[in-house]
């Protein structure tokens, strides 16, 4: 139970880093990145994940 | 004209050479201020705005800004906007050759500020909202306010997340926001914004819409309540918002904006935005004009605004930003901020020089019943003519009659990504943009362009190159119509 980001689509603007309430989204090696250990694809915090919600391009944040 | 003014501790020795360093210059900011000047505010506003070169078109010709691209994070998607897109030879908002962290971004204002006297504000607009991407906004302003304190802070918002962040704004020093705001209308902006994330959902329809248009109001408020001079930029769209654009004036000036910046859309497949990929267009010049028209007294609309990149360098409509890029910045940076102090006295100097002028000139055109003219100019700042025609990438456009000269606009003169077009192409180009404007004064022009523009129509005059602007004009205008009285 993760999300995963799709590095060719993301745009690196970093808003889903800040977003996360696990902390688990990371910068690494020039792209944004989700911790399976984790990422609880938000359960129990929201609706709906966060970095899926505020990302500004479709499909980039999906389930891994 | 006025004889050249000493450039104190500046280290340019002559006329020319400021001449040459301001042509370097330019100004990227997404927009730009007020035609008043000291006589028409307070003094207190007169203070901050007087060397900002968006918040007054007088200080543009003086005053350079910078914007560091450090905040690419947004809450909210516009249809004319995409983040996606880089192009270093674009110019327009949202377009940006690369991203800075805090320190990358602190390192850059100094350079700029050791090489560029005009520089006297860093704008933190985009991409993405500086209000949203809070923490790295204010890492950069607490970096450069530290090293620079004489460089003036000012920062561009959607406005959704800047009620939580005023009170910061306040303590900061930041005097000036703008608040982009395109509409009053949730309708209308359901069909601008397609969603906003808020409070840790995603919104879309009226529903954010009406949720935006409320922290707007809330943001302008707040931020008018505290002293923050603020500037609300709106996007005119053709056939979707520009039936409210009157109304939005009202409701902004009511509640305390200093200045309202109607912008064209700018839209093209090219830029894979929605707009652009829809078909939605830009408004024309004469739609633009038509619409800041009905917007009443124009003292408080921007139109000196040149809707430049998100990482420009210089005075307003030039962009140094390629001559500072992170790999071109030095380690370490000499500044003692001198150059700056001297530049600033002279330009106070020039100031009251160049308004002392107009005021002499302003006599003789008084007595003048005649209708009245547009006037093209070509100018690298200062005030001056002092472009070639050649040279010219814009023409500042002014109406002039008995009651004086007005700014009315800027006219490109060439089209962004222009590349392979021929001298003859240009000169049809530059008619087209001048349509309408039967005169052009510049520093200098060739034969056959002079020519040809003659053969359109439009007379370039040449003869009062190094005046300054408004002088210039009133004398041609005095002369002119004196000429016409003769003849008549």
């Amino acid at each position: 139970m993760a999300y995963k980001i799709v590095t060719a689509h993301c745009t690196a603007c970093g808003a889903c880093e800040f977003e996360c309430p696990n902390a688990a989204v990371r910068f690494k090696a020039g792209a944004y990145v989700i911790d399976p250990r984790l990422c609880t694809e938000c359960a129990g915090q929201f609706d709906a994940p966060q970095c899926a919600s505020v990302c500004p391009v479709p499909k980039t944040c999906i389930p891994a | 004209m006025a004889d050249i003014i000493s450039l104190g501790g500046l280290q340019v020795a002559s006329r020319d050479e400021l001449g040459k360093a301001l042509e370097g210059g330019g100004c990227a900011a997404s927009s730009c201020g007020s035609k008043a000047g000291p006589a028409d505010m307070d003094p207190a506003t007169w203070a901050k705005v007087k060397d900002h070169p968006c918040y007054s078109e007088e200080a543009h010709h003086y005053f350079a800004r910078m914007h560091v691209s450090v905040a690419p994070a947004c809450n909210i998607q516009c249809n004319y906007c995409n983040r996606k897109y880089d192009c270093a030879n674009e110019s327009r908002p949202g377009v940006v050759s690369e991203r800075l962290t805090p320190e990358q971004a602190a390192r850059k204002v100094l350079a700029v500020a050791a090489e560029v006297p005009q520089l006297s504000v860093l704008g933190i607009a985009g991409p993405g909202d500086a209000a949203y991407d809070w923490k790295k906004t204010k890492a950069t302003f607490d970096l450069v306010q530290k090293q620079l304190p004489d460089i003036r802070l000012c920062l561009s918002s959607n406005g959704l997340a800047m009620p939580d962040h005023v009170d910061e704004i306040v303590a900061m020093n930041i005097d000036h926001v703008t608040l982009t705001i395109n509409t009053l209308d949730p309708e209308v902006g359901a069909q601008i914004y397609p969603w906003i994330f808020f409070r840790g959902k995603r919104h879309h329809g009226i529903e954010a819409a009406t949720i935006l248009l409320d922290r707007q109001m809330q943001a302008l408020d707040m931020l008018v309540a505290r002293g923050v001079l603020v500037k609300v930029n709106s996007v005119l769209i053709p056939g979707i918002n520009e039936a409210g654009m009157q109304e939005l004036n009202r409701v902004v000036k009511q509640k305390g904006a200093f200045l309202h910046n109607i912008m064209p859309l700018i839209s093209d497949p090219a830029h894979g935005t929605h707009f652009g990929l829809t078909g939605q267009r830009g408004p024309t010049a004469a739609e633009l004009r038509a619409v800041q028209d009905l917007c009443g007294d124009g003292a408080n609309l921007m139109k000196h605004c040149r809707q430049c990149r998100a990482d420009a360098v210089g005075m307003l409509g030039e962009d140094r930003g390629q001559e500072f890029t992170l790999d071109k910045l030095p380690e370490v940076v000499e500044d003692d901020g001198e150059k700056r102090a001297a530049y600033r006295d002279w330009v106070a100097r020039e100031r009251e020089d160049r308004r002392a002028a107009a005021e002499a000139a302003q006599a003789e055109v008084a007595v003048v019943a005649a209708p009245p003219m547009l006037v093209a100019v070509c100018t690298k700042g200062g005030g001056r003519i002092n472009q070639h025609f050649g040279h010219a990438t814009e023409f500042q456009i002014y109406e002039v009659d008995a009651a004086g000269v007005r700014f009315i606009t800027h006219r490109r003169a060439d089209n962004y990504c222009v590349g392979g077009h021929g001298d003859g192409e240009t000169l049809s180009e530059i008619i087209r943009t001048l349509d309408g404007v039967p005169v052009v004064l510049c520093a200098r022009i060739g034969e056959a362009p002079r020519e040809r523009m003659a053969a359109a129509g439009i007379e370039v005059i040449d003869t009062c190159a190094q005046d300054y602007i408004e002088t210039a004009i009133l004398d041609l205008y005095a002369s002119r119509n004196r000429r016409d009285a003769l003849t008549a």
